[in-house]
């Protein structure tokens, strides 16, 4: 059971996350912006962020920046969603510590695997 | 709550990202060279797009994407949002709206045509349904051989990124059983280590006959951050021939603590680890048909960020509560000051204290900025005078006046009506406006503001002005006067809210049709509203509506008429002051001077046929609704009341002068003053009394 935090301005995929992980015995975190996400990464340990790039307030790089400068999430796994593929938004989001991505749109299975792969019991 | 279909959720997210769009399209007509809108209409297309294709909405996905590609040049800055160009993304966003909400009723020859008109605008080249950018993924032929050999590379800042190299090596001992060899011959000495670096590498002999793409899917992440060479397993029992990896293996060379290779993180043994079932490794995410890059950047103005959706019965239902709250705890402190225990008083003052801030606080989380509305009212504009050729400025204020959710929705409708008039009969067309020498470009102002406990929505327009004279006559051919009576310009305007009333000469799509007014007019009363219009010839019509915060409780003053007991929306009082003697004798009118002003009143014994002595001291309670003053005379002036608004049944609908009644704290009930009516009833007093001088 892993505390995993969504972060993305749109509810629906926050919600759909939430759909899809918390049955397999997760528990979700919500935030609607980066702002809101560090704040909520500041509070607790988290074993996972999952964080849309496009967002207002606090973007997802920017994001990802502020989380790999936190002492409280070394070695913490980031995963990215995005809708393209190409390659460009995801130098940019690696480079800025993200640990994998998650394409858009995504089905419950890709999801939990994602989730699988970076999660460990 | 969290049990919400997300598909739902998307629904409603949809929708408000809607409005944003539509605004931001709106917006570009005006400003076209605002990048900010441009970026914040992407976004939300963007996210209609990513969140449609999650939920199954496939056309909406493939069609806003091809709307994305089509308007990525205005993006790109290369052409300018024209006039035509945004009709048309906006009948665009209508058909995505319509996919989501209805698509029985959309036709995919529409979209074509939508997205052709979208192409020939922005003159494109628009590649068609762009190819997937991402490589498929690479199919292997050789997926026969007994195994693989690989060497894993890592760049050194992987651990920092969130990687661990030695959860990627189970997985792959997941695929089959591995023999794995750390390779040292990078790791550094101790004092030139960086503790957060990975130094090790690693040879993986991997025995099971998987194809290239489940290894793949296991370094899927780090891909680009290692060096990862394959080579074929020939057979599965000859190990591979590296010098390294068969020393290592026969003479188990010890490693001194001195030279571990990397942080503790990974210095657990990486003997060859156990092999456990093949389990089918993460499925490769699907290459989207994606080629646009996207800026990061941008920031977006649009609200709601922060919110916990409620159902709106929740909150109708806390309201309720509260309401009964408020109502006992109304009897409590009666029970209290009748007695004389003082720690039960000070309980009593305390929840009075905790039920008033109570009551904002549900109040408060009803509310909703008015602006929401408003946003709706632009496409409005915008199509109307585009269909009537009469060019109109739209001007809002106040967007962030909240207003009682429910008042939102019921005010929509009353507001839709009034700008249709102020575009269709207060704009003049443009000939006319040439000729009285004004601008060519009609006015529309829309505000709201808060005063006091009411919130005052004006709809302003700066046309022609009320014809006057037209609605007399009008009025007399239908019937509602006798031709010639003496009637004030105002009271000559209240026919604009007589049902079936219409002076438009013709009748046009938009209004003219005689409904609209009338209903308007009961819309804001059934809302405990006021609506008011006031017009200068040649200057434009203002129609105000003043509408009470919310519809539940209010803030009372508690008055006494003989024996009855009323409660008069505090709202509306101005003051309260003595009737004098002087005052009292009512030389035939009845009118109050108040600081040197003539302030007309009303006899609430007389209005509310009360028999009996009146009390000696009669009190005058000043109130108002705008500009208009008038005095009730009551017997005696209770005190404040928080009134929990009780409707009048249906029986009662006929009674005009209350608008609803309210349990107090002994449990009695007490009649709530419509003070509207009051006040239109004292004017019309006043108006018969200064033609009949005249």
């Amino acid at each position: 059971m892993a505390t995993i935090l969504t972060v993305d301005d749109s509810p629906s995929i926050r919600q759909m996350i939430k759909v899809v992980l918390e049955p397999a015995g997760h528990s979700v975190i919500e935030a609607g912006d980066g702002a809101q996400g560090l704040a909520k990464a500041q509070a607790g340990k988290l074993d996972l962020v999952i964080t849309d790039l496009n967002m207002p307030v606090m973007n997802g790089l920017e994001l990802i920046r502020a989380l790999r400068k936190l002492p409280s999430a070394v070695g913490m796994p980031i995963v990215f969603l995005t809708t393209e593929s190409n390659d460009t938004v995801k130098q940019e989001a690696k480079s800025a510590g993200a640990t994998g991505w998650i394409t858009k749109p995504f089905k419950p299975e890709q999801l939990l695997a994602v989730v699988a792969k970076l999660v460990r019991a | 709550m969290n049990v919400m279909d997300p598909t739902e959720v998307f629904r409603q997210e949809a929708a408000e990202l809607f409005e944003v769009l539509e605004g931001a399209l709106l917006d570009l007509g005006q400003r076209p060279d605002d990048r900010e809108l441009v970026d914040s209409a992407f976004r939300a297309l963007h996210t209609i797009k990513g969140s449609g294709a999650m939920f199954g909405f496939d056309k909406v996905a493939s069609f806003t994407h091809e709307f994305e590609t089509a308007f990525d040049r205005v993006r790109k800055g290369e052409i300018k949002p024209t006039q035509e160009l945004i009709s048309v993304a906006l009948a665009a966003k209508d058909y995505i709206r319509a996919l989501i909400e209805e698509p029985q009723s959309t036709d995919d020859i529409i979209g074509e045509a939508i997205l052709d008109d979208l192409k020939r605008f922005v003159g494109a080249d628009v590649p068609a349904s762009a190819a997937p950018a991402a490589a498929p993924v690479e199919v292997q032929a050789e997926s026969k051989q007994a195994g693989w050999q690989l060497h894993l590379e890592f760049e050194t800042h992987i651990l920092r990124n969130g990687s661990n190299p030695l959860d990627l090596l189970e997985d792959l001992a997941k695929i089959g059983p591995c023999f794995v060899v750390p390779v040292t011959d990078g790791v550094p000495y101790l004092d030139e280590m960086e503790p957060e670096d990975c130094y090790l590498k690693w040879d993986v002999t991997l025995h099971a006959a998987c194809d290239k793409a489940a290894i793949d899917d296991v370094f899927m992440f780090v891909q680009d951050e290692m060096k990862l060479t394959l080579s074929p397993l020939e057979h599965a029992e000859a190990p591979a021939p590296l010098p390294l990896f068969q020393l290592l293996e026969e003479e188990q060379i010890p490693l001194q603590p001195a030279e571990m290779p990397a942080p503790a993180a990974e210095a657990a043994p990486v003997a060859p680890v156990a092999s456990e079932p093949v389990k089918q490794a993460a499925s490769q995410p699907e290459a989207k048909r994606e080629a646009a890059p996207r800026r990061e950047d941008a920031k977006r103005d649009d609200r709601g960020i922060a919110t916990v959706r409620v159902q709106a019965e929740r909150l109708d239902e806390l309201m309720d509560r509260v309401g009964e709250l408020v109502i006992a705890q109304a009897r409590l402190t009666q029970l209290a000051s009748a007695g004389s225990d003082l720690s039960i008083k000070m309980i009593a003052e305390e929840i009075e204290r905790l039920a008033s801030s109570l009551r904002d606080t549900t109040m408060g989380a009803r509310m909703v900025p008015i602006g929401s509305l408003f946003g709706r009212f632009r496409r409005l504009v915008h199509d109307l005078s585009r269909d009537l050729s009469k060019p109109v400025e739209f001007v809002t204020a106040g967007e962030d006046t909240e207003l009682d959710k429910t008042m939102i929705e019921c005010l929509a409708d009353p507001l839709v009506h009034l700008i249709r008039n102020a575009i269709d009969h207060g704009i003049e067309d443009t000939a006319a406006r040439t000729a009285a020498g004004k601008t060519e470009q009609g006015r529309i102002e829309l505000q709201a503001v808060h005063s006091g406990a009411q919130v005052l929505v004006t709809v302003k327009d700066n046309g022609g002005g009320l014809n006057t004279a037209r609605i007399r006559a009008k009025a007399e051919e239908q019937g509602l006067i006798a031709p010639g009576a003496a009637l004030s310009d105002h009271e000559i305007h209240q026919f604009l809210f007589h049902p079936g009333f219409s002076t438009a000469q013709t009748i046009s799509a938009l209004s003219g049709r005689g409904v609209g007014m009338d209903v308007v007019k009961r819309t804001i009363e059934n809302m405990r509203g006021t609506i008011d219009l006031s017009t200068r010839p040649g200057q434009g019509t203002t129609v105000t509506l003043r509408l009470p915060l919310t519809l539940a409780i209010i803030e009372g003053l508690l008055i006494r008429v003989g024996e009855g007991r009323y409660i008069i929306p505090l709202s509306a009082v101005e003051e309260c002051i003595e009737l004098t003697a002087e005052d009292d004798r009512s030389r035939g009118r009845n009118f109050l001077n108040v600081r040197g002003k003539l302030v007309p009143f009303l006899r609430l014994r007389q209005i509310l046929t009360v028999s009996g002595t009146p009390d000696q001291h009669q009190k005058t309670i000043i109130i108002s609704t705008g500009e208009t003053h008038v005095g009730l005379v009551a017997d005696q002036i209770i005190g404040n009341h928080q009134t929990v608004i009780k409707s009048l049944s249906k029986l009662h609908s006929d009674v005009t002068i209350f608008s609803g009644a309210t349990i107090l704290g002994d449990g009695t009930a007490a009649l709530i003053l419509d003070v509207a009516q009051l006040v239109a009833l004292a004017q019309s007093q006043t108006e018969k009394h200064i033609s009949e001088a005249a």
